[in-house]
Protein backbone atom coordinates (compact mmCIF):
# COMPACT_ATOMS: atom_id res chain seq x y z
CA UNK A 1 0.00 0.00 0.00
CA UNK A 2 1.28 3.40 -0.87
CA UNK A 3 0.28 6.82 0.32
CA UNK A 4 1.18 9.86 -1.59
CA UNK A 5 2.74 12.36 0.68
CA UNK A 6 0.60 15.22 -0.43
CA UNK A 7 -2.81 13.70 -1.09
CA UNK A 8 -5.45 14.68 1.44
CA UNK A 9 -7.04 11.24 1.29
CA UNK A 10 -7.01 9.39 4.59
CA UNK A 11 -6.16 5.74 4.61
CA UNK A 12 -8.68 3.54 6.23
CA UNK A 13 -6.53 0.45 6.54
CA UNK A 14 -4.90 0.79 9.88
CA UNK A 15 -3.28 -2.60 9.86
CA UNK A 16 -1.20 -3.73 6.97
CA UNK A 17 -0.51 -7.27 6.07
CA UNK A 18 2.60 -8.17 4.22
CA UNK A 19 2.68 -11.39 2.29
CA UNK A 20 5.74 -12.95 0.82
CA UNK A 21 8.45 -13.65 3.35
CA UNK A 22 6.15 -15.06 5.99
CA UNK A 23 2.94 -13.35 6.90
CA UNK A 24 3.39 -10.49 9.25
CA UNK A 25 0.99 -7.92 10.52
CA UNK A 26 2.12 -4.37 10.91
CA UNK A 27 0.50 -1.40 12.47
CA UNK A 28 0.07 1.68 10.38
CA UNK A 29 1.48 4.62 12.33
CA UNK A 30 -0.59 7.80 12.46
CA UNK A 31 1.15 10.63 10.68
CA UNK A 32 0.94 14.36 10.39
CA UNK A 33 2.40 15.99 7.32
CA UNK A 34 2.98 19.70 7.06
CA UNK A 35 4.08 21.69 4.10
CA UNK A 36 6.22 24.72 4.72
CA UNK A 37 7.82 27.02 2.21
CA UNK A 38 10.98 24.95 1.80
CA UNK A 39 10.09 21.47 2.88
CA UNK A 40 7.62 18.83 3.94
CA UNK A 41 7.68 17.67 7.52
CA UNK A 42 6.37 14.20 8.35
CA UNK A 43 5.71 13.14 11.93
CA UNK A 44 4.91 9.49 12.56
CA UNK A 45 3.74 8.10 15.89
CA UNK A 46 5.67 5.00 16.84
CA UNK A 47 5.45 4.58 20.60
CA UNK A 48 7.96 2.10 21.93
CA UNK A 49 10.37 2.47 19.02
CA UNK A 50 13.78 3.98 19.60
CA UNK A 51 16.47 5.08 17.18
CA UNK A 52 17.91 1.58 16.83
CA UNK A 53 14.56 0.05 15.92
CA UNK A 54 14.03 2.37 12.99
CA UNK A 55 14.49 1.40 9.40
CA UNK A 56 13.94 4.04 6.76
CA UNK A 57 14.51 3.04 3.18
CA UNK A 58 14.13 4.90 -0.05
CA UNK A 59 13.64 2.96 -3.23
CA UNK A 60 12.88 5.05 -6.26
CA UNK A 61 10.09 7.26 -5.02
CA UNK A 62 8.89 4.86 -2.34
CA UNK A 63 9.81 5.81 1.19
CA UNK A 64 9.32 2.95 3.63
CA UNK A 65 9.18 3.57 7.35
CA UNK A 66 9.55 0.56 9.61
CA UNK A 67 9.69 0.78 13.39
CA UNK A 68 10.56 -2.26 15.48
CA UNK A 69 9.40 -2.18 19.04
CA UNK A 70 11.47 -3.79 21.70
CA UNK A 71 9.39 -6.59 23.07
CA UNK A 72 8.90 -6.43 26.79
CA UNK A 73 10.24 -9.15 28.99
CA UNK A 74 7.94 -12.13 29.00
CA UNK A 75 8.19 -12.60 32.73
CA UNK A 76 5.17 -10.57 33.65
CA UNK A 77 1.62 -11.70 33.26
CA UNK A 78 -0.61 -9.41 31.22
CA UNK A 79 -3.86 -8.54 32.99
CA UNK A 80 -5.23 -6.06 30.55
CA UNK A 81 -3.92 -5.29 27.13
CA UNK A 82 -4.90 -2.68 24.59
CA UNK A 83 -1.66 -2.16 22.72
CA UNK A 84 -1.04 -4.41 19.76
CA UNK A 85 2.12 -6.47 19.80
CA UNK A 86 3.22 -5.57 16.29
CA UNK A 87 5.80 -3.44 14.58
CA UNK A 88 5.03 -0.34 12.56
CA UNK A 89 5.27 0.01 8.82
CA UNK A 90 4.06 2.50 6.28
CA UNK A 91 5.05 3.34 2.74
CA UNK A 92 4.82 6.79 1.20
CA UNK A 93 5.18 7.71 -2.40
CA UNK A 94 7.32 10.80 -2.61
CA UNK A 95 6.66 13.67 -4.88
CA UNK A 96 9.38 13.85 -7.57
CA UNK A 97 9.84 17.49 -6.63
CA UNK A 98 11.54 16.52 -3.36
CA UNK A 99 15.26 16.51 -2.95
CA UNK A 100 15.69 12.94 -1.73
CA UNK A 101 19.39 13.37 -1.02
CA UNK A 102 18.71 15.83 1.76
CA UNK A 103 16.13 13.94 3.83
CA UNK A 104 16.94 13.91 7.50
CA UNK A 105 15.26 12.07 10.34
CA UNK A 106 15.10 12.38 14.09
CA UNK A 107 13.38 10.37 16.78
CA UNK A 108 12.06 11.77 20.04
CA UNK A 109 9.69 10.13 22.52
CA UNK A 110 8.16 7.80 19.97
CA UNK A 111 7.74 10.41 17.27
CA UNK A 112 9.73 10.08 14.10
CA UNK A 113 10.21 13.43 12.40
CA UNK A 114 11.33 13.47 8.79
CA UNK A 115 12.39 16.60 7.03
CA UNK A 116 11.91 16.36 3.29
CA UNK A 117 13.30 19.42 1.53
CA UNK A 118 11.80 20.55 -1.72
CA UNK A 119 14.14 20.59 -4.68
CA UNK A 120 15.61 23.98 -5.47
CA UNK A 121 13.85 24.13 -8.80
CA UNK A 122 10.34 23.97 -7.36
CA UNK A 123 10.83 26.49 -4.60
CA UNK A 124 8.99 29.73 -5.18
CA UNK A 125 11.34 32.48 -6.23
CA UNK A 126 11.15 35.91 -7.59
CA UNK A 127 12.23 36.61 -11.09
CA UNK A 128 13.88 39.91 -11.52
CA UNK A 129 12.90 42.01 -14.43
CA UNK A 130 16.05 43.15 -16.10
CA UNK B 1 -55.70 16.17 -3.05
CA UNK B 2 -55.38 12.89 -1.28
CA UNK B 3 -57.04 12.34 1.95
CA UNK B 4 -55.59 9.66 4.14
CA UNK B 5 -56.89 8.70 7.44
CA UNK B 6 -54.83 10.17 10.19
CA UNK B 7 -53.70 7.75 12.78
CA UNK B 8 -52.10 8.61 16.05
CA UNK B 9 -48.62 7.21 15.65
CA UNK B 10 -48.31 5.99 19.21
CA UNK B 11 -51.46 3.94 18.75
CA UNK B 12 -50.15 1.71 16.04
CA UNK B 13 -46.70 0.55 16.86
CA UNK B 14 -45.63 1.65 20.27
CA UNK B 15 -45.65 -1.19 22.65
CA UNK B 16 -43.70 -0.45 25.79
CA UNK B 17 -42.99 -4.10 26.41
CA UNK B 18 -41.24 -4.72 23.12
CA UNK B 19 -39.11 -1.64 23.66
CA UNK B 20 -38.26 -2.74 27.13
CA UNK B 21 -37.20 -6.18 25.99
CA UNK B 22 -35.03 -4.81 23.21
CA UNK B 23 -33.40 -2.49 25.71
CA UNK B 24 -32.74 -5.49 27.86
CA UNK B 25 -31.14 -7.29 24.95
CA UNK B 26 -28.93 -4.29 24.30
CA UNK B 27 -27.75 -4.27 27.88
CA UNK B 28 -27.12 -8.00 27.84
CA UNK B 29 -25.13 -7.63 24.67
CA UNK B 30 -23.06 -4.92 26.30
CA UNK B 31 -21.94 -7.27 29.03
CA UNK B 32 -21.08 -10.09 26.68
CA UNK B 33 -18.99 -7.83 24.49
CA UNK B 34 -15.25 -8.00 25.10
CA UNK B 35 -14.03 -4.71 26.52
CA UNK B 36 -11.56 -4.00 23.75
CA UNK B 37 -14.18 -4.51 21.06
CA UNK B 38 -16.38 -2.08 22.91
CA UNK B 39 -13.76 0.64 23.05
CA UNK B 40 -12.97 0.09 19.38
CA UNK B 41 -16.64 0.29 18.50
CA UNK B 42 -17.22 3.50 20.39
CA UNK B 43 -13.98 5.21 19.43
CA UNK B 44 -15.27 6.87 16.25
CA UNK B 45 -18.00 8.56 18.26
CA UNK B 46 -15.69 10.01 20.81
CA UNK B 47 -13.77 13.04 19.78
CA UNK B 48 -11.23 12.49 22.53
CA UNK B 49 -8.06 10.53 22.56
CA UNK B 50 -7.82 7.17 24.30
CA UNK B 51 -4.20 6.14 24.53
CA UNK B 52 -3.68 2.37 24.68
CA UNK B 53 -3.00 1.14 28.20
CA UNK B 54 -1.53 -2.23 29.23
CA UNK B 55 -1.39 -3.65 32.71
CA UNK B 56 0.97 -6.43 33.74
CA UNK B 57 1.70 -8.09 37.02
CA UNK B 58 4.36 -10.23 38.57
CA UNK B 59 4.96 -11.39 42.11
CA UNK B 60 5.91 -7.98 43.50
CA UNK B 61 4.65 -5.34 41.12
CA UNK B 62 1.87 -4.15 38.93
CA UNK B 63 3.23 -2.46 35.83
CA UNK B 64 1.19 -0.11 33.73
CA UNK B 65 2.26 0.96 30.27
CA UNK B 66 0.59 3.69 28.29
CA UNK B 67 1.34 4.73 24.73
CA UNK B 68 1.74 8.48 24.82
CA UNK B 69 4.05 9.38 21.96
CA UNK B 70 5.44 12.87 21.64
CA UNK B 71 4.62 14.43 24.98
CA UNK B 72 6.61 16.29 27.57
CA UNK B 73 6.79 14.55 30.92
CA UNK B 74 5.37 17.69 32.56
CA UNK B 75 2.21 17.32 30.49
CA UNK B 76 1.31 13.94 31.98
CA UNK B 77 -0.51 13.64 35.31
CA UNK B 78 -0.69 10.43 37.28
CA UNK B 79 -2.80 10.13 40.38
CA UNK B 80 -3.68 7.27 42.65
CA UNK B 81 -6.69 7.40 44.86
CA UNK B 82 -8.43 4.51 46.63
CA UNK B 83 -6.87 1.89 44.36
CA UNK B 84 -7.91 3.76 41.24
CA UNK B 85 -5.18 5.06 38.99
CA UNK B 86 -5.88 8.00 36.72
CA UNK B 87 -3.69 9.16 33.86
CA UNK B 88 -4.49 12.46 32.28
CA UNK B 89 -2.84 15.11 30.22
CA UNK B 90 -3.03 17.22 27.20
CA UNK B 91 -1.14 17.13 23.96
CA UNK B 92 -0.80 20.54 22.41
CA UNK B 93 -0.16 21.33 18.79
CA UNK B 94 3.39 22.15 17.91
CA UNK B 95 3.71 25.94 17.51
CA UNK B 96 6.52 25.30 15.03
CA UNK B 97 4.01 24.27 12.37
CA UNK B 98 1.25 26.70 13.25
CA UNK B 99 1.30 28.53 9.94
CA UNK B 100 2.25 25.54 7.83
CA UNK B 101 -0.29 23.85 5.64
CA UNK B 102 -1.32 20.43 6.92
CA UNK B 103 -1.46 17.75 4.23
CA UNK B 104 -2.41 15.04 6.69
CA UNK B 105 -3.31 15.21 10.31
CA UNK B 106 -4.03 11.84 11.81
CA UNK B 107 -2.48 12.41 15.21
CA UNK B 108 -4.78 13.30 18.05
CA UNK B 109 -4.43 16.55 19.87
CA UNK B 110 -6.09 17.56 23.06
CA UNK B 111 -6.96 16.16 26.43
CA UNK B 112 -7.07 12.55 27.43
CA UNK B 113 -7.94 10.71 30.59
CA UNK B 114 -7.75 7.04 31.43
CA UNK B 115 -8.90 5.58 34.73
CA UNK B 116 -8.12 2.07 35.87
CA UNK B 117 -9.16 0.22 38.98
CA UNK B 118 -6.08 -1.64 40.14
CA UNK B 119 -6.64 -5.35 40.74
CA UNK B 120 -4.62 -5.43 43.95
CA UNK B 121 -3.52 -3.16 46.76
CA UNK B 122 -0.39 -1.16 46.07
CA UNK B 123 2.08 0.75 48.16
CA UNK B 124 1.34 4.32 47.08
CA UNK B 125 4.59 5.62 48.56
CA UNK B 126 6.78 3.51 46.31
CA UNK B 127 5.15 4.08 42.92
CA UNK B 128 7.65 5.03 40.23
CA UNK B 129 7.01 6.35 36.75
CA UNK B 130 9.30 6.71 33.76
CA UNK B 131 8.70 8.08 30.30
CA UNK B 132 10.83 6.73 27.48
CA UNK B 133 10.35 6.33 23.72
CA UNK B 134 6.83 7.67 24.04
CA UNK B 135 5.80 4.99 26.53
CA UNK B 136 4.87 5.87 30.07
CA UNK B 137 5.69 3.05 32.48
CA UNK B 138 4.31 3.13 36.00
CA UNK B 139 5.60 0.52 38.41
CA UNK B 140 3.32 0.01 41.38
CA UNK B 141 4.76 -2.25 44.08
CA UNK B 142 2.11 -4.46 45.61
CA UNK B 143 1.29 -3.85 49.23
CA UNK B 144 2.63 -6.46 51.62
CA UNK B 145 -0.82 -7.84 52.35
CA UNK B 146 -1.54 -8.31 48.62
CA UNK B 147 1.56 -10.41 47.92
CA UNK B 148 1.19 -14.16 47.69
CA UNK B 149 2.38 -15.83 50.85
CA UNK B 150 3.58 -19.26 51.53
CA UNK B 151 2.02 -20.63 54.66
CA UNK B 152 4.03 -23.02 56.63
CA UNK B 153 2.39 -26.12 57.97
CA UNK B 154 3.38 -27.21 61.39
CA UNK B 155 3.34 -30.95 61.74
CA UNK B 156 2.85 -32.35 65.15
Amino acid sequence: MKNTLTSPRKDQDQVLKENGSGERTYLCPAVNIFETKDNFVLEAEMPGVNKDGLEITLEGNALTLVGHRNEGSGETEPIYRESKPAHFRRVFELDPALDTTKINASMDQGILTLNLPKAERVKPRKIQVG
Amino acid sequence: MNVTRWQRPEFTSWNPLTHLSSLREEIDRLFEFPLTALTEATQPFLSGWLPAVDLFQDKDNLTLKAELPGMQKEEIDISLHDGVLTLSGERKSDPKYEGAQACRSERFLGRFQRTLALPSLVDAEKVKATYKDGILTVVLPKAEEAKPKQIEINAK
